[in-house]
């Protein structure tokens, strides 16, 4: 398949299940709701070494959060749900509760029941106060700028992690190029995050690792510097490969942004150095979620 | 179908129980049932059609007609039917309410709403004392569900309430919220003396500048993140309280000769 000179590989990225919520961060202003959304998705690009995999979904209009003022929504993904609900309370407390004038609502109302401000209100000294509205659970902790409003529980849903698709170019600006473009269309879908900086990855791995204490390791058939030391998987006109994670609430969530972001990088086309789209296939060994790029682009 | 209609024929002189009359005990029962079931009126045992011409077949939605304020135990227990009185009601409206929706087009006496645990009951008219409270002797009156009243209500509304939303569009007489343990009361018009005595927690949240007793203290002026979220929740509502939202108070904690960690709230 080729569209607009570029190349679709015959090949599926592969998926692993993971477990997923949502919250809703609202703050003063879009600024100050955005500075505690960033914070509690910091440090979260994946679950080899941060324990979750986060990102800002999208901003919230007042008119869509639960308090009617600004806000920002985020995903958080984890391999089991004890992990996720570990982290979603530990960033919860250290960079939402902490956030001026932030208050922390459920994204997501269905699926098993997470704490989310539940134990934070102890932080409260026994000051806190609940309310019950519209059969949900509030916590109002007092803080020293005012209250810390948070919702009891949140939603935790299964979800799918690790869709992903690379774009191999003529040059290494010409890679990046074409992947903040995927980026800025990708996301504007709903129910994913490209959880990596800026949503691109450049250091792809493979499954295990020369070094038995790893579980992964740098992905050397799509390195352009090994081209001639190992078993290449590039052509000698590339010269740049750059990988887009993505994290979606459902398979269906993931095929649409991997859409969405192949075809923006395709408009960009061969003329702007786009050789090729391929895929981390690791024949099967990585996840029972598979992708394949040719029926996605259909 | 339509709804179960209950019309009173002639006030009875004596109080009536009429706690058998609602949706979940009358569900699969014929007229004919309906009409032979007993009442217990003052002393003696009266049929139902004594007292009430009956028509119509939908038993999960009753309406009674013609309602006095010697009918009590209108809508006990009741569970996710609709009922409608047309006039007044006795004491003990709405008690133990599970779920559903009760509307009451005149006046309810005492105990109306007393330890309700969930749906909507309002009341058109005014409530007696003890609205939402516990029975005596019982230490949690209402449990949830909402009350609206939008007229005045007695003394010692929300007594020993534990959950759940009561609002008052009028007036709301002396003790309100008394031994309060949470929940939330709203009332629009003016309080009365000794207001949320004894309480421990739960929000009182007033329009009016009440006379707040010693062991009430100053908080100061808050903007409240719940308040928009509380006031979004009564849209759905046909009362003046779906039209209200506000976030700025006078914050008010109390009652220090309790637990200290309820408060009175005063829009600003």
């Amino acid at each position: 398949m080729i569209i607009n000179g570029v190349s679709i590989d015959e090949t599926f990225a592969e998926a692993f299940p993971m477990k997923a919520t949502r919250a809703i961060i609202t703050a003063q202003n879009e600024k100050w709701a955005m500075i505690s959304a960033q914070a509690m998705t910091g440090f979260a690009t994946s679950v080899i070494a941060c324990g979750c995999e986060a990102g800002i979904e999208r901003i919230l209009e007042p008119s869509e959060t639960p308090d009617g003022r600004p806000g920002v929504s985020i995903l958080i993904f984890a391999m089991g749900g004890k992990g996720l609900a570990k982290q979603l309370e530990t960033r919860a407390g250290q960079c939402v509760l902490t956030s001026p004038t932030s208050a922390l609502f459920a994204g997501i109302d269905d699926g098993v029941q997470i704490p989310l401000g539940k134990n934070l209100r102890y932080f409260g000294d026994g000051f806190q106060t609940s309310k019950k509205i519209d059969g949900k659970r509030y916590w109002r902790v007092p803080v020293m700028d005012g209250e810390f409003l948070t919702e009891a529980t949140t939603g935790r849903v299964d979800a799918v992690g690790g869709g992903n698709f690379l774009v191999l170019a003529k040059s290494q600006p010409q890679a990046l190029a074409a992947c903040e473009a995927a980026i800025v269309e990708m996301k504007k879908m709903p129910n994913v995050i490209m959880p990596f900086p800026g949503g691109v990855v450049r250091s792809g791995s493979k499954v295990g690792s020369k070094y038995p204490a790893l579980g992964a390791s740098t992905n050397d058939a799509f390195c352009p510097t090994l081209k001639g030391v190992t078993k290449t998987d590039l052509s000698p006109d590339i010269e740049s490969v750059m990988e887009i994670v993505i994290d979606g609430l459902t398979k269906e969530d993931i095929d649409n942004a991997m859409r969405v972001g192949i075809q923006a990088v395709c408009d960009l086309g061969a003329e702007n150095g786009i050789q090729r789209i391929s895929a981390g296939n690791y024949g099967g060994k990585l996840g029972p979620f598979h992708f394949h790029l040719q029926e996605i682009m259909k | 179908m339509s709804a179960l209609t209950f019309t009173v024929k002639q006030e009875t002189a004596q109080r009536v129980d009429v706690s058998p009359l609602v949706c979940h005990l009358l569900s699969g029962l014929t007229l004919a049932e309906i009409a032979a079931i007993e009442l217990q009126n003052g002393k003696r045992k009266i049929r139902t059609d004594e007292l009430f011409e009956v028509s119509g077949d939908d038993t999960q939605n009753i309406l009674i007609k013609n309602s006095y304020a010697k009918l009590d135990f209108i809508a006990k227990e009741l569970q996710d039917g609709v009922m409608t009185v047309e006039g007044d009601a006795g004491a003990y409206f709405g008690m133990s309410m599970k779920s559903g929706e009760l509307t009451l087009n005149g006046n309810a006496g005492l105990y109306a709403a007393c330890e309700m645990k969930n749906g909507l009951l309002t009341i058109n008219g005014n409530a007696g004392d003890f609205l939402g409270a516990a029975l005596p002797g019982n230490k949690q009156g209402m449990k949830g569900g909402t009350v609206l009243v939008k007229g005045n209500v007695g003394q010692r509304a929300g007594d020993h309430m534990r959950r759940g939303n009561m609002l008052i569009e009028g007036n709301a007489g002396d003790y309100c919220g008394s031994r309060m343990v949470a929940g939330t009361i709203a009332v629009m018009g003016t309080t009365g003396k000794f207001l949320g005595y004894a309480m421990q927690r739960g929000t009182l949240l007033l329009w009016q500048q009440p006379t707040l007793s010693a062991t009430f203290n100053d908080c100061g002026s808050h903007t409240l993140a719940f308040l928009p979220i509380l006031f979004k929740s009564f849209k759905k509502l046909d009362s003046k309280f779906a039209s209200e939202s506000f976030n700025r108070v006078q914050r008010y904690g109390g009652d220090m000769a309790e637990k200290g960690r309820a408060e009175v709230l005063v829009k600003l």
